[in-house]
Formats: structure tokens, C-alpha cells, sequence
């Protein structure tokens, strides 16, 4: 099958996918489970449409890196620093004890005790991958289970640097020059990390700032892709986990107003890269190797997930989690991990374990990365009913804070908005693309979403299901009528507010379901005709009487002008067209109204009961 | 039994948010078909009043009722701008102003003070009804028969239970209420 260009490999990935996913979630057994069987069919042990995974093993790995990237963008630093006792406690202890049974488990296999110290640290690794997609894909992630298992994963991405460090002075090899390059590779590394955080904090903001400023959302994409890229092959030349890395650069945009914006930008490619991972993972499981020695792999694949599964129940226990959460926490984190191909790889190359080895342990933690998703599946069926109980919510790992409106454009109309629900507590988030008014509002505590409400990915990630109102005051009509558009369709709870052009766009946006619209220039006009009036000689009174009474008469006109429009189609194709009928209809009516009025003292001709007393209230508490 | 709705209970409170009379008092009438309950606040935030809709509200009613907490002796500013604007000549006095006649009228108030603070030796120095004469007038201006009023005093801390009983109250002296005939006086 070789000679097949890298079209017709696509086209076999998405193929098997296509199938395969949507069959394995129909039988409840998800996603991940899809496309390792998926690959198992197309790889070299299947119908061997694909040769050698190798390859796409490694080029898929980078949907892991964009993983953990979209992680480390969930996460900002207070929360990081928040879950920092689950990480270094549960995450330590899951290491530790996993990596100390499975080595001695190892030994009594007849591993050299090196070579057993080395598969243990590489078995007591858990996927990262599925893991994750697991807890997601079932969001259990905000729950208590998720939330530990999130802390063990994220402490053994952090522990494949010194487990990767250790691995060739366990091996002997040249103790002296190793440690030497060791202490210059750990200054590299602490420099570059350094400098991830420094640059993610203010140049990518600035980068980003400039990037959001051509308006150009393919460019965005672009330069998102090449971030995660860019610190993800930083990491890989001083020899550091790629996952980690892109994890930091997440952590530190976490909070930056282009979280969403990168956020759905990156979503799908992690989404077909993580599938295509999963697809790889299944084409490498090397059944020959199965076939040879059957029992010797049952054993150990078995063992791997008892060893596993025991330390980590034990730890779930200890840690005091929700019982009917135990069994779940266990089976996630108990296949063997990613990392486990490249540790074993590594320790094979530092002479200390044996190549044959190597297969062995790679086709153990490919069949666990299998069993997984299937165990969960049993368990979520036959375990988790008896403990009826529904498992709440504990930790808001990755909750969004959700405010009551969000305001769509915040120029000149927005932020007035904003200010005065701002002003009086009103939890208000913004949308706009305009990379000054975004700056400029972040600084006074809004929550500011770079990008336009006309990306419903976007109105979803600020909330707009949970909100109650929705004020589009973006300045461009055709815009507002597709936020409009747009919200009513997929939040049909949401409340509407609009920012109206003039008349025509005031009945679109009604004809568009806006239960509020105001015409954008119509209250500060009559703000200022008042004026003139004052400035006239009216008194002040009579001035806003006058005002008062325009505006009552002007939205009733409205109000039936509206009516013919949404019921005669040429009164709508005129007022729709042109500004001058509609001024035209307007000072007509204006004048049958106010010329019959105009006379007539139209304030309170009450020469009744005289002028009132004013009450005096001294030394009284108000009644 | 009632075709359409014959009572008129007007409104006005400035903060009915933290009320805890008039809010229990308004919930025990919501809901009864024959009463129109009108908050002139909550319709007319800037004081314009539509005078043809309220005269036109007038004109359907057999009982009016204001609804107030007392404020510096009498009722929040909008129940005197109501009166200024909508009770006008030739509607509720004076040449062809009959709309109100025979119509029946009576107040629902508050005070925050006690009873005992309303007497010649209290700090309120007279008793409630010397305050509440102007409204007197007014229904006997416009030829509306004045009803005794409800009234709850001591707003300030009272039990729930009392407030509670008091609308209640309310309820049944609106439900109680015949054309042509004074409904019970109560006064707490």
C-alpha cells in the first residue's frame, strides 16, 4: 500500500472516523474507543490500508499539544495556583506509588532492575488524551473525579522532565558529561520557560492586539496555530514535554480577551488531531507480538490496569472522594499514557532496556488505552447506578463565570450601556472586535471577548445560554440583524435588545424578535431640542412636557407604521428605501397631531382647588 | 358574577422593593378579577401621565382605592401630580364634570409611626384623619362618597403575622366591596 499519496491517507483517516465514531458512540462507548478501533481496522494488523503509524503517530501527537493548550486556556494562574496541593499531593503520590508497584511488578517478570525502574515510570504514566476526552466527552471534568485526575495528569506532564532526565544516568552512561549537560539543559529549560511566561504575559498580548487589528480571522487562526506551534518546537529542541509547554502559554492567556477567540479557532484542529492520535495509537498496537505470546500480554495488560486502578482507588479513598466516583476516578487514569511510547523509546536508546522489551510494553499500553474507554463505559452502565446518588459538581476546574448580559459592540453606543449596568453591579460581558475598545474596557473590569456576536461559537462561549439579556449595539445594521438572527435562533431564551439605525432597521429588528429597540440618535435629539426649547424661553417644565409628549406621539406613530409595514409590502419596500418617505409620513402626522394641540393649553387647565400647601416637616421622622 | 372590573386600586411607593405592607398587600389581591391594580410609578417613571387613559380608567370604576405609604402627610409626590393633571374641570368638577359622581372612594395606607405617635401629646401632634382630610375633600369635590380608610401604623417592625392578617384584610374589604354600599371600616 505504499506509493499512495498523502490524499488518499486523508481520505482513509476521515473515512474510517466517519464510521467508526458515530457507531462506537451509538453503543454508548464513545468517541475514543471509535477511532482506536478505527485504526486497529485501516492499520497494518487490519486491512493495512496504511503502512507504518510511526509517522502519523508522531505528527498526531501534536493534537495532544493542542489539548493541553486549550487546558492551560480554561486555567488561569489563581486557579492553577489554587489546585496546586491536588498536583503535588494526589499527583505525587499517583508517581510514586504507581511508578513503585509496577516496577516491582516489572522485576518479578524478570526485568533487570534498571530496565523495571524504567517501565515503571513509564507505565505509571496515564493518557493525557483520553483521559481527558473521556472526562470531557462524558463532562464529568467539573466533578470531583475529574478534578483529581486533572491534577494527577497535569503533575505527570511536569514529572516526564526529570523521569526523561534520569532515564541515561539509571542507564551509566557517562555519569559526569551527563550530569554537566544536565545542569546546562536545566538552565535552558528554566530560561525558556521563563521566558514563555514573560512572552506569553505581554508579547503575545501584543501580538495578538496587532494580529486582531487587520480584522482578518483566518490570519487569527493562522497566527494561533503558529503560537502553539512555535512553543511547542521551543520545547521539543531543550528536550521538555511539548504538552507542558503549550500548556503554559494556555495558562498564561488564560485570562487575556482573546480566550475565546483562540479557543474556538484552535477547538477543531485539536479535535482532528486528538482523533487522529487516537487512530495512530490503535494501527501501532502490534498484534504479531500479541499473537506470539498471549497470555504473557493478557497478564500484562491486566496487570497494568489492577496495579493501576488499586493504587489510584486507594488514593481516591484517601482523598476523601464522593463514593460513587471512586470506580470512575480509577478506571480514567489507569491505561498507560502517551508518554509511555517515549520514555520506553528513550530507555531502549539508552541501552538499559532491551528492544524486545520495548514492543512488549508498547503493545501492553496500546491494548490499555483500549480497555479503557470500555471499562468506562461498564462502569458508567453496571457500577455508578447503585450509588444513585448523581454526582454534583465540586470543583469549577473549568466552569465559566456567567453574567446576566452581554453587550454586542461596544463603541460609542455600547459602552453607555455597559457603563450604567456596570454602575449599578450588573455582571456585564462584552463582545466586540476592536482591538482599542477592548483594551480600554478590560482595564475598568469588564469581561471583554475579542471577536463579533455574529460567530454564534462565540456567543456560546460568553454565555448567552445562561444570560438573560442580550443588548446588540454593534454600529453596523446588517451586523445587528444577524446577531439578532442569530441569538434568536439558538438562544430563544435570551432576551433581545437593539441598537436601531433609524425606523426601517427599528422594524427589522423587531421583525427579528428585539423586544427593546432605540433608535440610536432619537434620545439625545430630543435631549437637545429640549434645550432649544429652554434657551427659547420655555420654561423648564413646559420644555420637558413638550418633550414628553413628542416622544409618547412618536411612538405610537412608530408603532403603526409598523403595523403597515409588516402588512402592505409596498408602505415596507418605501419605507425600507428611502429616509424622505418616511420623513415624509412622519412630519404629516406630526402635523395633524400637534396643529389641533398646538392651541389648546395642553397642560392641566386645573384652576380647581387652589395652589397646594407645602407640609413642613420639622423635628418629624418621615412618616 | 362581575362582568368587569369595578374597583380602581392606584399605587404608588418608591421603594416597593423593600416594602413589606404594601408588597404582602399587593400579592393578596393579585389575581381577583375584579380589581384593576395600577402602579402610577412603575407606568409613569418621569410623571407623564396619559390623562385620557387614566380619566378613561376613572370612568370604568365604581371603587377607587389609593395605595400608599403615608409620606410627610399625605401620599408620594406622583398621587398629587395625578390629581393635578387628570382630576381637571369638566371632568371631575365644575361645569360637566361629573365623571366621578356617586363613585366611591376610600385610602389603603401606612405609616411608619404607631398609633399612639398620632395624638395631641405624639410627635405627629394629631390624629391620622386630620391628615388624610385633604382626600376627604377631594372625593366630596369631585361628588365621590368617602369611605372610611384602611389603615396598618407601625410599619416599621411589625410581626409578620400582622402584616400578613392585614392583607388579608385587604383582600376581603376589596371582595367585601357592593355598589352602593360602605364597606366595613377598619382602622388597626
Amino acid at each position: 500500500m505504499e506509493g499512495h499519496g498523502p490524499l488518499f491517507n486523508v481520505f482513509i483517516f476521515l473515512l474510517a472516523a466517519v464510521i467508526a465514531v458515530p457507531l462506537s458512540t451509538r453503543l454508548g462507548l464513545g468517541s475514543v474507543l471509535g477511532y482506536l478501533l478505527a485504526g486497529v481496522v485501516i492499520g497494518p494488523w487490519g486491512v493495512a490500508l496504511i503502512a507504518d503509524p510511526r509517522d502519523i503517530l508522531h505528527f498526531a501527537e501534536f493534537g495532544v499539544v493542542l489539548l493541553l493548550f486549550l487546558i492551560g486556556l480554561e486555567l488561569n494562574p489563581q486557579r492553577l495556583w489554587a489546585l496546586r496541593r491536588p498536583i503535588l499531593g494526589m499527583g505525587g503520590l499517583q508517581v510514586l506509588g504507581t511508578t513503585a508497584a509496577l516496577g516491582g511488578a516489572a522485576l518479578l517478570l524478570g526485568f533487570e532492575w534498571r530496565a523495571a525502574l524504567m517501565a515503571g515510570m513509564a507505565l505509571a504514566l496515564s493518557s493525557t488524551a483520553i483521559g481527558l476526552q473521556l472526562l470531557t466527552e462524558r463532562n464529568l471534568l467539573p466533578t470531583a473525579a475529574g478534578s483529581a485526575s486533572f491534577s494527577i495528569l497535569l503533575f505527570q506532564d511536569i514529572a516526564v522532565i526529570p523521569m526523561l532526565a534520569i532515564i541515561p544516568v539509571l542507564a551509566g552512561r557517562h555519569p559526569e558529561t551527563t550530569m554537566y549537560s544536565h545542569w546546562i539543559s536545566f538552565f535552558t529549560a528554566a530560561a525558556v520557560i521563563g521566558g514563555i511566561i514573560v512572552g506569553g504575559r505581554f508579547l503575545t498580548r501584543l501580538l495578538l492586539r496587532i494580529i486582531a487589528a487587520t480584522r482578518l480571522r483566518e490570519l487569527f487562526t493562522a497566527f494561533s496555530l503558529l503560537l502553539v506551534v512555535s512553543i511547542a518546537l521551543l520545547m521539543q529542541v531543550i528536550g521538555l514535554s511539548m504538552a507542558l509547554g503549550t500548556f503554559l502559554a494556555g495558562v498564561l492567556l488564560a485570562d487575556s480577551e482573546y480566550r475565546h477567540a483562540l479557543e474556538s479557532d484552535i477547538e477543531p484542529f485539536k479535535g482532528l488531531l486528538l482523533g487522529l492520535f487516537f487512530i495512530a495509537v490503535g494501527m501501532s498496537v502490534d498484534f504479531g507480538l500479541l499473537l506470539q505470546r498471549p497470555g504473557l500480554v493478557l497478564l500484562m495488560v491486566l496487570g497494568l490496569l489492577a496495579i493501576k486502578a488499586a493504587v489510584l482507588y486507594g488514593l481516591g479513598r484517601w482523598s476523601g472522594l464522593p463514593l460513587s466516583q471512586q470506580a470512575l476516578f480509577a478506571i480514567v487514569l489507569s491505561p498507560g499514557g502517551e508518554f509511555a511510547f517515549v520514555l520506553v523509546t528513550v530507555a531502549v536508546a539508552s541501552g538499559a532496556m532491551l528492544p524486545a522489551a520495548r514492543d512488549l510494553l508498547v503493545g501492553v499500553v496500546a491494548l490499555s488505552m483500549m480497555t479503557t474507554p470500555l471499562l468506562l463505559s461498564l462502569n458508567q452502565r453496571f457500577i455508578e447506578p447503585r450509588f444513585a446518588a448523581p454526582t454534583p459538581p465540586a470543583m469549577d476546574v473549568v466552569a465559566h463565570e456567567h453574567n446576566p448580559v452581554l453587550i454586542a459592540g461596544f463603541g460609542r453606543f455600547g459602552q453607555i450601556v455597559g457603563r450604567l449596568l456596570h454602575a449599578n453591579g450588573v455582571g456585564t460581558t462584552v463582545l466586540d472586535h476592536d482591538p482599542e475598545h477592548i483594551e480600554m474596557v478590560r482595564k475598568f473590569g469588564f469581561k471583554v471577548f475579542f471577536g463579533d456576536g455574529t460567530r454564534l461559537d462565540l456567543l456560546s462561549a460568553a454565555g448567552a445560554d445562561q444570560a438573560r439579556l442580550l443588548v446588540v449595539a454593534v454600529d453596523d445594521p446588517e451586523q445587528a440583524l444577524r446577531i439578532a438572527r442569530l441569538a434568536r435562533e439558538h438562544f430563544p431564551n435570551l432576551l433581545l435588545l437593539g441598537r436601531a439605525w433609524d425606523v426601517a432597521h427599528v422594524f427589522q429588528m423587531q421583525d427579528q424578535g428585539v423586544a427593546e429597540v432605540e433608535r440610536e440618535t432619537f434620545e439625545g435629539a430630543l435631549r437637545l431640542g429640549e434645550r432649544a426649547l429652554i434657551r427659547l424661553g420655555f420654561t423648564a417644565w413646559q420644555a420637558k412636557q413638550a418633550v414628553h409628549q413628542f416622544r409618547a406621539h412618536d411612538e405610537k406613530l412608530l408603532a403603526e407604521l409598523y403595523q403597515h409595514f409588516q402588512e402592505d409590502l409596498e408602505v415596507r419596500a418605501a419605507i425600507s428605501m428611502s429616509a424622505r418617505v418616511r420623513l415624509r409620513e412622519q412630519m404629516q402626522k406630526d402635523e395633524v397631531f400637534f396643529g389641533a394641540h398646538r392651541d389648546a393649553d395642553w397642560q392641566t387647565s386645573n384652576d380647581g382647588p387652589g395652589r397646594p400647601e407645602p407640609v413642613t416637616g420639622r423635628d418629624t421622622d418621615a412618616p | 358574577m362581575f362582568a368587569s372590573p369595578d374597583i380602581l386600586v392606584l399605587f404608588a411607593h418608591l421603594a416597593i422593593h423593600r416594602s413589606k405592607i404594601n408588597r404582602a398587600m399587593i400579592d393578596a389581591i393579585s389575581g381577583l378579577e375584579r380589581v384593576v391594580f395600577h402602579d402610577l410609578l412603575e407606568t409613569y417613571p418621569d410623571f407623564y401621565i396619559d390623562i385620557e387613559r387614566e380619566q378613561a380608567l376613572l370612568r370604568r370604576a365604581a371603587f377607587i382605592v389609593f395605595q400608599h405609604p403615608i409620606y410627610w402627610y399625605g401620599a408620594p409626590a406622583i398621587f398629587k401630580h395625578w390629581q393635578d393633571v387628570v382630576l381637571t374641570r369638566g371632568f371631575a368638577y365644575g361645569e360637566g364634570g361629573t365623571a366621578l359622581q356617586g363613585k366611591q372612594f376610600a385610602l389603603a395606607v401606612s405609616t411608619g409611626g404607631l398609633p399612639d405617635t398620632y395624638r395631641a401629646d405624639g410627635i405627629h401632634r394629631y390624629p391620622l384623619e386630620v391628615f388624610l382630610r385633604p382626600f376627604e375633600q377631594m372625593a366630596h369635590f369631585c361628588g365621590m362618597r368617602y369611605l372610611p380608610p384602611l389603615v396598618l401604623q407601625g410599619g416599621h417592625d411589625l410581626p409578620e403575622a400582622v402584616i400578613a392578617a392585614h392583607a388579608r384584610r385587604f383582600r376581603q374589604w376589596l371582595e367585601d366591596y357592593r355598589p352602593g354600599k360602605a364597606t366595613g371600616a377598619h382602622k388597626e
